[in-house]
């Protein structure tokens, strides 16, 4: 059953696509650093939402929808529409041409992020395995 | 949303005159030590003078240009206070011009966080003008940037959209004295950049034709031009390919071939070109089972019979390894003169920074670690990929 986004059920569902992706575990097993994603109100969604999912050696530690972006520490920020969110989670535009054309924008140790391209598409490809219902 | 970026491109036999009618106060030229032995920076040189601009020259850049060297052309910049930066010579010496020029320009930036995210704020200070020599890295047309962290032996894909040159000049003559090797290697970098530029995930219909057109002119012109270098038909063909190439990966991206011969490159110093083109057939088998289509598809704009898309896409790693061997390059790792030892010492490493490079996430097909560790074992000893 398709669960609706954005929720806290489906950030919960993504951390547990994400722990239990070998794919992940391995390409993320250096990987130490907590992130906030926001997801910014645009015309297709009313208010701006944010996620907390901390991440360490590549298993998801915590996940949840969160009050704020400074309602828990993160070292990593990445912020974009709505739109833009949902287009990354139908697998139409691949987030790291998103940060290139500027849909997304990004706060935290870039030169680090760079280092480890095959886990955000491991990352990418468990968004993807989320089933998805976008509300508006 | 995507874009399609280029410098302006001054091609064909004569084009380096476009240099007499710049303006301008100062031009540091970024090159290595061949290019100066071999009379190129001089040539270049006399176009400036008539120009009227004065000509510095920082020839420092070595093969697989690292991280401290572009520092160095960065303080020379500081001081010389360019208002263009030169790139002259192969892949080489144009990405550590591109990074010079970022650092002079910002020099509040380190260079392993040369990212294509934000704004850099370039041509300030100055431009960028590229000179290929060689014919196949397209790194005249390309905002991308190769750098070598010799600590680590590891190579970095950096690199930002506007440090794209402003003019990129492609003039057969400067490439007209390159040896039958180097000709080998760098065409085949070219012929590589168009088959992952074309199959890759990012490829667009913008890109498409570019690198089909260039992945003919290889196939044609490569052995011509490796088997005489006088060929000027050859020669110039050649470095259309490459420019060709070089602007259609680079507004698409290149992909696992380049991934694994980063990482060959940054561990056993082989050259770009015959590293990438030895990796090259083995990837398309890997991808042969799962998305054949594109494969196949340039395979018959090559010419080459189509007997259905996984075998058309098989034909063609045969086709791109005859080329090889027609052109005397290897086919496999132990042929590259790599002793077995020391690769599986360093197999561990190889297969992390293939899956950790850059060019990775547009593989059509992801491969496990364990299927990266089995494709680096099967280039090693020439086996086709049968998983």
């Amino acid at each position: 059953m398709a669960i609706k986004f954005p929720s806290d059920e489906w950030v919960k569902e993504f951390a547990s696509q994400i722990n239990g992706s070998k794919a992940y575990e391995e390409s993320g097993r250096d990987w130490e650093g907590d992130w906030i994603f926001v997801v910014e109100t645009d015309d297709a969604y009313p208010k701006t939402v944010y996620f907390f999912i901390g991440l360490y050696h590549g298993k998801v530690t915590d996940a949840s929808m969160i009050e704020s972006e400074h309602a828990r520490d993160a070292q990593y920020f990445m912020r974009g529409s709505f739109t833009t969110w949902r287009k990354t989670i139908e697998g139409k535009l691949d987030p790291i041409q998103g940060l290139m054309m500027r849909k997304f924008k990004l706060k935290g140790n870039l030169t680090k992020v760079l280092r480890y391209p095959r886990s955000a598409k491991e990352l990418v490809n468990c968004v993807k395995r989320v089933p998805t219902e976008f509300t508006s | 949303m995507w874009n399609f970026i280029s410098p302006r491109i001054v091609f064909g036999e004569g084009a380096l005159d476009v240099l007499d009618e710049l303006q301008g106060q100062r031009a540091l030229i970024i090159t290595d030590k061949t290019m100066a032995q071999i009379g190129l920076v001089d040539k270049v040189k006399g176009h400036f003078k008539k120009a009227g601009i004065e000509v510095h020259v920082f020839d420092e850049v070595e093969p697989d240009p690292s991280v401290q060297t572009v520092q160095r052309g960065a303080e020379v910049a500081r001081h010389v206070k360019p208002d263009w930066i030169v790139g002259l010579g192969g892949g080489s010496p144009i990405d550590a011009a591109k990074a010079v020029w970022v650092l002079y320009e910002r020099p509040d930036i380190e260079p392993a966080a040369i990212a294509p995210v934000g704004e850099l704020g370039l041509r300030k200070k100055a431009r960028l003008i590229t000179i290929a020599t060689t014919s196949g890295t397209g790194a005249e047309v390309t905002w991308g940037i190769v750098l070598t962290d010799t600590e680590e032996k590891r190579k970095m894909g950096l690199g930002h959209p506007e440090n794209i040159a402003d003019i990129a000049i492609v003039d057969p003559e400067m490439a007209a004295g390159m040896p039958p090797r180097l000709t080998a290697d760098t065409g085949l970098d070219a012929l590589v950049h168009a088959v992952e530029g074309y199959t890759c995930s990012w490829h667009t219909d913008l890109t498409d034709g570019l690198c089909l057109q260039a992945a003919r002119l290889v196939f044609k012109y490569l052995p011509r031009a490796v088997s005489d270098g006088q060929d000027t038909e050859a020669r110039e063909r050649m470095h259309n390919a490459a420019t060709c190439a070089g602007l259609g990966f680079g507004n698409a991206m290149a992909s696992m071939a380049h991934a694994m011969g980063h990482s060959l490159g940054g561990a056993f110093h082989v050259p770009h070109g015959r590293a990438v083109a030895l990796f090259l057939p083995y990837t398309i088998e890997f991808f042969a089972p799962q998305a054949p289509e594109r494969f196949a598809e340039l395979a018959a704009f090559v010419g080459f019979p189509n007997a259905g898309d996984e075998k058309a896409a098989r034909a063609l790693a045969h086709q791109i390894r005859d080329l090889c061997r027609k052109v005397g390059n290897p086919i496999s790792v132990a042929e590259a003169g790599i002793e077995r030892k020391a690769y599986e010492n360093q197999l561990d490493k190889l297969v992390d920074d293939a899956l950790n490079d850059t060019q990775m996430v547009t593989a059509v097909r992801t491969p496990s670690l364990e299927e990266t560790r089995q494709l680096f074992l099967y280039a090693y000893d020439g086996r086709p990929v049968d998983f």
